[in-house]
């Protein structure tokens, strides 16, 4: 899009009726690499492409974890998103502290969302440029959300935000009638095969992507690298299911005994733990 | 706290009544023991919850578990106690999102300290042994005053029995001067199980005499293979 006179100010209106600063916010979000969040019955999926600004840097986090039961995939000016996943998982611990239940994803959204389109109505500030997938649990089960810097929040099956994420979509679009039923596995090989798409000429490697997994009985966990390369192997066909379930347990510490099981049904922070961090990643 | 302020007549001399006032805190008794071991660590507490010379219940865990490897045993007055167990995991959660890890004894005993004190004046009252794995695996108890005066040791108790409790421990595992040659290890000789059983004969003792410690102990055991939990009952009079 061209600049014009009217886009000076967030708080100027265009005579097309378009606030032009807040959509400039939004292709801030269009430049950043993509993220990737698709939903079942019982699990939902996040996954990022990590593209490091250069060979000798470690790549961007773009994935965090908000509390036990809700995670979030960025896409566009990350700091951004930083600050806004502090916002997140502060409300979490606060109404965790009054409550003592989890913060319903829908009204954290509605939340986030608010604070967003302050930032679209205030001549001293400008929208944040981040765009966020957020993955959430609460009891009508699995949830994933669009925040983006209008202050506008949608529910989704499926969805891909950043660059060439239409490439994604395209994918999604295909073949999200049957995520409802998929187990874990398949929703991480779909989503696996929508990065794949957005990747579009390199090799798919836990170095250049990042997944993350909430679900019914599962805590909120980001995928160590050696899960994830298991996973990306299984695309080929080379690992079946029962492999890269093997794979995924040995990853975890040994199991702390008289704890409620091992799938990291409950505890504080005890599943994001067990994925063995990496240096950059939560 | 609300302020109250009461309409002063001409001729007021100042009262004085005896009389109970409201206080805002309770004692709900009870005792915390912990003992700390070469890579072990077991912390342990009575199940008895009193109010005055009632019991309010035969079943309430004074022990908290608020890391994987550090649990924080209280007795006191069970509300504050309960107010400062949220506080604690906010933090840890807190601390858990900005360093991807969970935090360590010896950091959660610093943390524990500031935020006793922090309340310095309406303090929580609570008596506080904390216990776990330090950073090295070895065991580490810290004991506490209710505004977070604290001292790492090999082992402590604390609450209503405390000072039926303390005399038998020294007794058994209290470290020579570190004058003596060759010099000791400052935690305990004891194996796991030798420190269970002395806590188990120690809240059986402590019972005996102390009211407002019985019903049952809830004993739990910190190592490398994780965390484990034993009750025993106690006398119910």
């Amino acid at each position: 899009m061209f600049r014009n006179q009217y886009d000076t100010d967030v708080t100027t209106w265009s005579p097309a009726g378009r606030l032009h600063q807040v959509e400039y916010a939004m292709e801030a979000v269009k430049q950043g690499s993509a993220a990737i969040g698709l939903r079942s019955r019982t699990h939902v999926v996040l996954a990022t492409v990590n593209k490091a600004s250069s060979e000798l840097s470690a790549h961007q986090k773009k994935l965090f974890k908000i509390d036990d039961h809700i995670g979030i995939a960025m896409a566009g000016l990350t700091a951004d998103g930083r600050v806004l996943s502090r916002y997140m998982r502060s409300e979490c611990i606060n109404h965790n502290f009054v409550y003592e239940s989890p913060f319903p994803v829908g009204r954290l959204v509605v939340q986030v969302a608010d604070k967003a389109q302050v930032c679209t109505q205030r001549s001293w500030k400008r929208p944040y440029g981040v765009g966020l997938l957020v993955a959430g649990l609460d009891e009508t089960g699995p949830h994933l959300y669009q925040n983006c810097p209008s202050g506008n929040y949608s529910e989704f099956m499926a969805f891909a935000i950043g660059s060439r994420s239409q490439a994604a979509k395209t994918y999604l679009e295909r073949k999200f009638e049957s995520f409802m039923d998929c187990s874990k596995e398949e929703l991480v090989r779909h989503a696996l095969h929508a990065v794949k798409e957005s990747l579009q000429e390199e090799d798919l490697s836990s170095a250049n992507c990042g997944v993350a997994i909430v679900g019914i009985g599962e805590p909120f966990v980001i995928l160590d690298p050696k899960t994830l390369q298991a996973y990306i192997e299984s695309l080929e066909g080379g690992k079946d299911d029962q492999q890269v379930k093997v794979e995924a347990e040995e990853e975890r510490p040994a199991a702390i005994i008289e704890r409620q099981g091992t799938a990291g049904g409950g505890g504080v922070g005890v599943g994001a733990e067990g994925e063995g961090p990496t240096d950059m990643e939560t | 706290m609300s302020m109250v302020f009461a309409p002063q007549l001409a001729e007021a001399a100042p009262t004085s009544h005896a009389g109970a006032s409201w206080s805002p805190y309770d004692n709900n008794g009870g005792t915390c023991v912990a003992i700390a071991g070469g890579d072990y660590c077991v912390i342990a507490a009575d199940t008895r919850m009193s109010t005055g010379f009632s019991i309010l219940t035969r079943d309430h865990s004074k022990i908290h578990q608020i890391t994987e490897k550090c649990v924080l045993a209280s007795s006191g007055f069970q509300a504050d106690i309960r107010a400062l167990q949220k506080n604690l995991d906010a933090r840890h959660q807190i601390y858990q999102h900005q360093h991807s890890k969970q935090m360590s004894c010896p950091a959660m005993a610093q943390l524990l300290s500031n935020t006793l004190y922090y309340k310095r004046f309406f303090p929580y009252y609570a008596f506080n042994v904390l216990g776990g794995l330090d950073t090295e695996g070895k065991g580490c108890v810290y004991t506490y005053d209710a505004v977070g005066s604290y001292e790492r040791s090999g082992y402590s108790s604390q609450g209503s029995g405390q000072t039926l409790i303390m005399p038998v421990l020294d007794n058994q595992l209290k470290s020579a001067s570190p004058l003596v040659l060759p010099p000791r290890e400052s935690s305990t000789p004891l194996t796991e199980s030798e420190a269970v059983d002395l806590i188990k004969d120690t809240f059986a003792s402590a019972a005996e005499r102390d009211i407002y410690t019985g019903d049952g102990v809830e004993i739990v055991i910190i190592n490398k293979n994780g965390i484990r939990r034993e009750t025993m009952p106690l006398k119910r009079d």
